[in-house]
């Protein structure tokens, strides 16, 4: 006979990976996100909204960095509002900040593992889970480069290479296209697709053709509420030739977008 | 445990004997991973086809070795890379310290009417250091690292026992250098409070501001009177040790206390 401890006996599936409940977070003393009710699977999901829509607040919050103000938010199946014991869902956590800092001694290879090693990694596995995740990303050759040395789109590449370096179950990416080739990005979306068949990737961009191309969900709010969810073909079917945008999809985003402003303003 | 097979069975195997059926074979290699003596029989009976190609692969390995980069040596030297980055970002802050400290003797050795700066300002001495340590401009990284299951006050405790390493043992050096002779303990224990004291306030409102408002405070409400007065305070009296020990104590337990709101932003 052993004792069991609680995490053992945890569930180890979720009815979903990420579940907002009337979420309130402040970026300041502004409420950037005001009653936000989310809830995602596996699969990758796209964030849309303009600029001040509480994107960023957002991503913040759902990688702990920042604490809600109010309302409930689950991660895995653990409460992480309020006064909750963070570690369980931060090792399952991969995050990339919009404007994401770096030491720019460090080579590639340092700062991946330095990371794996903060996300409480087992030691013997770092040094392979940091080539993997640099060999993902497509950043192999630049591996024992240092960062002052890379451009903007192998620096974001970098940052994706950390956020994904421990496997994560629940991937956030803030703008991680931003600076990227156009043939990156399509290794890119060839990489979000991959991740996303069994984990849960949210990525927070403003391009609708990203999306599109990438994702199974698309996620539009604004002023920090949802305002609406759903596959990226009931996206373009949303508009027609009457709203702005150059494709299917943007024309959905223009009219589900005006849609919702005009219903605010009655 | 699998039973040893016969030595006619592992002959046959050396051999490749086709007539050795496959649940043989397996059951064979699945022994054989475990079992130093039945591997030695294996080697007796190998036949020369195979001992010349386990000769040819171990020389083709030997010169893979040779040509390929040499492993990395392990120096007494070679510290993880990421403390020499955390030294090497403290090293000015130790510096400015060290300079304020050598102004403050040098100030105290010809104003000689006056109580010993050094011990006015050695309070204060780790303080710049703690808040650059923990702080969004003295750590670029600060949004990946506060989202890591590490973030928090055993991480926190970590950069500034770093920071003590480095400014006690200057502090220390003044201590028995300077003409004061000023009291070891007197010079070390409000310092150690002071730093615990940062943390504590620092739960609640930031690292980095707690330093500088603790700074402020210290400087107004003890160092420029005493400088005015001419006397050094009750509170720097050798009588004081004991009172300073007790504060560090109680201070350092309520901080352990208060570990949880390491864990988010509002720290930093």
């Amino acid at each position: 006979m052993r004792a069991v401890s609680t995490a053992e006996t945890a569930a180890t599936i979720h009815p979903w990976a990420i579940h907002a409940e009337a979420l309130k977070v402040r970026a300041g003393r502004h409420l950037a996100v005001d009653g936000l009710d989310l809830s995602l699977g596996t699969g990758v999901h796209g964030l849309l909204g303009r600029n001040g829509a509480g994107k960023t607040t957002l991503m913040r919050a759902l990688a702990t960095v920042l604490k809600p103000a109010g309302g409930r938010l689950t991660l895995l199946g653990s409460s992480v509002d309020g006064r909750a014991d963070l570690r369980h869902a931060r090792r399952a956590l991969g995050y990339l900040p919009q404007h994401f800092g770096y030491y720019p001694r460090f080579t590639v290879r340092e700062f991946v593992s330095y990371l794996a090693w903060l996300k409480e990694m087992p030691k013997p596995d770092i040094p392979a889970a940091t080539q993997r995740a640099i060999d993902r990303v497509g950043l192999s050759a630049k591996a024992d480069a240092k960062l002052r040395t890379l451009s903007g789109g192998m620096l974001r590449r970098a940052g994706v290479a950390q956020a994904i370096v421990n496997d994560p179950q629940v991937l956030l990416l803030d703008e991680p296209t931003v600076g990227l080739d156009p043939e990156q990005r399509l290794d890119l979306r060839e990489l979000l697709r991959d991740l996303g068949t069994d984990a849960c990737v949210l990525v927070s961009t403003h391009l609708v053709e990203d999306v599109v191309a990438a994702c199974t969900e698309v996620v539009l709010i604004n002023e920090g509420r949802l305002v609406w969810q759903g596959t990226p073909a009931a996206l373009a079917e949303q508009g027609d030739d009457r709203h702005p945008g150059d494709s299917a999809a943007e024309r959905g985003y223009s009219a589900l977008l005006r849609r919702h402003l005009a219903e605010a303003a009655r | 445990m699998t039973t040893h097979p016969t030595l006619n069975e592992i002959d046959r195997y050396a051999d490749g004997d086709p007539g050795l059926d496959e649940a043989t074979v397996w059951s064979i290699e699945v022994h054989l991973e475990t079992c130093a003596d039945c591997r030695a029989r294996l080697a007796g009976s190998t036949t020369a086809e195979s001992r010349a190609l386990v000769a040819e692969v171990a020389a083709a390995v030997d010169r893979g070795i040779a040509a390929g980069p040499a492993p990395r040596s392990r120096s007494f030297f070679r510290t993880p890379v990421r403390q020499r980055w955390f030294v090497a970002a403290l090293l000015p802050w130790v510096a400015m310290t060290a300079g304020v400290l050598g102004t403050a003797a040098v100030l105290t050795y010809f104003l000689s009417e006056l109580p010993s700066i050094v011990l006015l300002l050695a309070p204060l001495a780790p303080l710049p250091g703690v808040a650059a340590a923990w702080s969004r401009r003295g750590d670029p990284a600060w949004e990946l690292i506060v989202g890591t299951p590490s973030a928090g006050l055993t991480m926190l405790l970590r950069r500034t026992a770093v920071v003590l390493v480095l400014v006690i043992p200057v502090l220390a050096a003044f201590a028995v250098l300077g003409d004061s002779r000023a009291d070891l303990a007197l010079m070390l224990l409000p310092c150690l409070a002071f730093t615990a004291a940062t943390l504590l306030l620092g739960s609640l409102v930031g690292v980095h501001r707690a330093a500088v408002g603790l700074m402020a405070a210290w400087a107004a409400a003890v160092v420029a009177p005493s400088l005015a007065t001419a006397e050094l305070p009750v509170l720097l009296q050798p009588a004081a040790t004991g009172g300073w020990a007790v504060v560090t104590v109680v201070l350092a337990t309520l901080t352990l206390l208060r570990a949880n709101s390491f864990r988010r932003v509002t720290s930093f």
